[in-house]
């Protein structure tokens, strides 16, 4: 219950952040170089004045900009995120069409990431400085050092073109209309390539923490009772190490969930999958920044419940967290 | 002195060191070998690498030299990577260090501002800021030094918090110096060191989300940028997979090579973390 009470006040805390985040942009977005309105008459084929002046009264656009964040956050308190003029439906309907596909990318790549950064990180701590400690710390360089698009297009130009293994793009196979399992079975098909390639460059970023931070644990009095009283050596890493060692990897999730979120605008343009980055970037190409605004809110509102559940499992994992320590 | 022995005794550092070097050779001599404009038209479209001893590298989907936008490459990147990384080590010095400093309210205020641009995912910010503010080579370098400077005024707000009480400081003020001489003359230099390696990782982001905006064609069109090669080299992905490939690669060695020095450096200037 303590947890609870503690993490609920940290979630509560997050809320002016969340403010100043939405008045920032809003302010940001003021300077943009035509608004909605500019955009749809464009689409439109262009139109008169009084046609404009309509329009800017429909969608709220006639007053100050100072109302129009008054109005905008008013709204926001009653989780409406406005319409969409570009694509005629209210944000927060286009926003939750496009989440799933994002969630499922981020959790199978933080899945991916977190698994096998775990792995590799505890058997290159386990022979620190001899070959397979290099190997893995050298893959490890090369994984974060590689631009996660390019990463993508040759994995499509492997995987995709010459095995024809994997499908290059998309979310499911349309054409087909599979259901149930099938279906499932598709959907997990096309996402192993971008799960891939988002998840590799933040599985170098884990198995780096993990790695240091089992020789830090390694090095502590414990560790050297656990062994004097004759533990075998995998049960005091998994028993022992493992546990102290993971706290470090826990935070980075936290850290890292704004960053995974952008980083699948990336890889959502390059498998063209219909997900959450991929709308940030068309509502910039197309200045929907009814749209882009909504985005900013639930990304900002996505990193700030990873957080919470990131606060749930730490004190989980270090019961001195909870009494206040 | 025991410094540079310090660093040149580990080999990946001196690796970095020499792709560093050898990056920056290559954004040198980029007139010298390359002086026409690398976005001309240079020869026949698609032609693959060493095929023609003219092109060495091949040309780009509307012909045009790759090996010379690799060269011209080598410059823009450097140097968004270098820019932005100054600008965002400078607003986050300055502002670390004056909530460190001062701490009480305005270290609340100023940590919520940065716990702000800490929850917006930086690259949705980056791509608001180039919605708002068009993408011009200044207007993206900008751009990315304001989205990346969070961390390092963490860094320096937590160096600040440990130090601003110590014996040298209080002499300072006793002998009546101001904050602003104090902040920055007397408890920065100390500070810094952190920072300055923590700054190599800052221009590795900063040259990787540059190239994911020019791959995005939301970089300046108008330079031979690494990304934007690799978004044009996308259209012809199937057979011409090479006009891709080569521009990653020197990317991939850049980032490499700028990781490698931090990291060096990082070592010799902890040599009890080494092995870490």
């Amino acid at each position: 219950m303590r947890i609870l009470t503690l993490a609920g006040r940290r979630l509560a805390a997050s809320i002016p952040t969340l403010v100043l985040i939405l008045i920032g942009v809003f302010v940001l977005l003021q300077f943009a170089p035509g608004d909605t309105v500019d955009a749809l008459m464009a689409q439109m084929g262009g139109g008169d004045a009084t046609t404009a002046k309509q329009l800017r009264e429909y969608y709220g656009l006639d007053v100050s900009a100072w109302a129009q964040l008054g109005n905008y956050l008013w709204r926001l308190v009653r989780l409406d995120l406005g319409f969409s003029a570009i694509y005629g439906k209210p944000v927060a309907t286009v926003i939750a069409e496009r989440l799933p596909a994002t969630i499922l990318l981020m959790t199978a790549s933080l899945s991916l990431a977190f698994f096998f950064g775990l792995i590799f990180g505890v058997i290159a701590a386990r022979g620190v400085n001899r070959w397979p400690d290099t190997l893995i710390s050298t893959l490890g360089l090369v994984f974060y050092a590689m631009p996660t698009f390019w990463f993508g297009l040759m994995a499509i130009v492997v995987f995709s073109i010459y095995l024809q293994w994997l499908p290059a793009g998309g979310f499911e196979d349309i054409t087909v209309g599979l259901t149930g399992l099938a279906r499932t079975l598709d959907i997990a098909r096309h996402l192993v390539l971008p799960t891939l390639t988002l998840g590799l460059f933040y599985m170098a970023i884990y198995l780096r923490i993990m790695r240091g931070s089992m020789l830090e644990v390694l090095t502590l009095d414990f560790v050297r009772t656990a062994r004097a009283k004759g533990m075998d050596e995998t049960r005091v890493v998994v028993r022992h190490v493992l546990r102290n060692a993971l706290l470090p990897m826990v935070t980075l999730i936290g850290l890292q969930a704004g960053t995974m979120l952008g980083g699948s605008v990336v890889v959502e343009s390059v498998f063209s999958l219909p997900g959450l980055g991929r709308l940030a970037y068309e509502s910039v190409i197309q200045r929907d920044l009814n749209t882009l605004l909504g985005i900013v809110f639930v990304s900002a509102l996505l990193v700030i419940v990873v957080n919470f559940i990131v606060d749930l499992l730490y004190a989980r994992l270090d019961p001195r967290i909870t009494t206040g320590g | 002195m025991s410094f540079l022995r310090l660093y040149f005794r580990s080999p990946p550092a001196i690796i970095g060191l020499a792709l560093l070097l050898l990056v920056l050779a290559m954004a040198v001599s980029a007139d010298w070998f390359y002086p026409r404009d690398p976005l001309a038209l240079a020869g026949r479209p698609l032609i693959w690498p060493f095929a023609n001893p003219r092109y060495l590298l091949g040309t780009d989907n509307s012909g045009r030299d790759i090996a010379a936008q690799i060269f011209h490459g080598a410059r823009i990147s450097l140097l968004i990577g270098l820019v932005a990384t100054i600008i965002s080590v400078m607003i986050g010095i300055t502002i670390g260090a004056v909530a460190g400093y001062y701490g009480d309210w305005v270290d609340t205020v100023l940590m919520r501002v940065t716990e702000a641009f800490q929850t917006l995912p930086n690259f949705i910010l980056l791509l608001v800021l180039v919605a708002v503010f068009g993408s011009t080579i200044t207007t993206v370098t900008v751009a990315i030094g304001i989205v990346s400077w969070p961390a390092s005024a963490r860094l320096t707000r937590a160096e600040f918090l440990s130090l601003r009480n110590r014996e040298f400081v209080q002499a300072g003020r006793t002998l009546g110096l101001r904050d602003l001489k104090l902040i920055f003359g007397e408890i920065l230099p100390n500070a810094l060191p952190p920072v300055i390696v923590y700054a190599s990782v800052v221009m590795a982001i900063a040259i990787l989300l540059e190239s994911a905006l020019a791959f995005l064609k939301l970089s300046d069109p108008n330079v031979a940028s690494w990304g934007n090669l690799i978004g044009a080299g996308r259209d012809v992905l199937r057979v011409q997979w090479y006009v891709s490939a080569i521009p990653g690669v020197a990317i991939l060695v850049t980032v490499l090579a700028v990781s490698l020095v931090g990291q060096g450096l990082n070592d010799a200037l902890n040599p009890r973390l080494k092995g870490r």
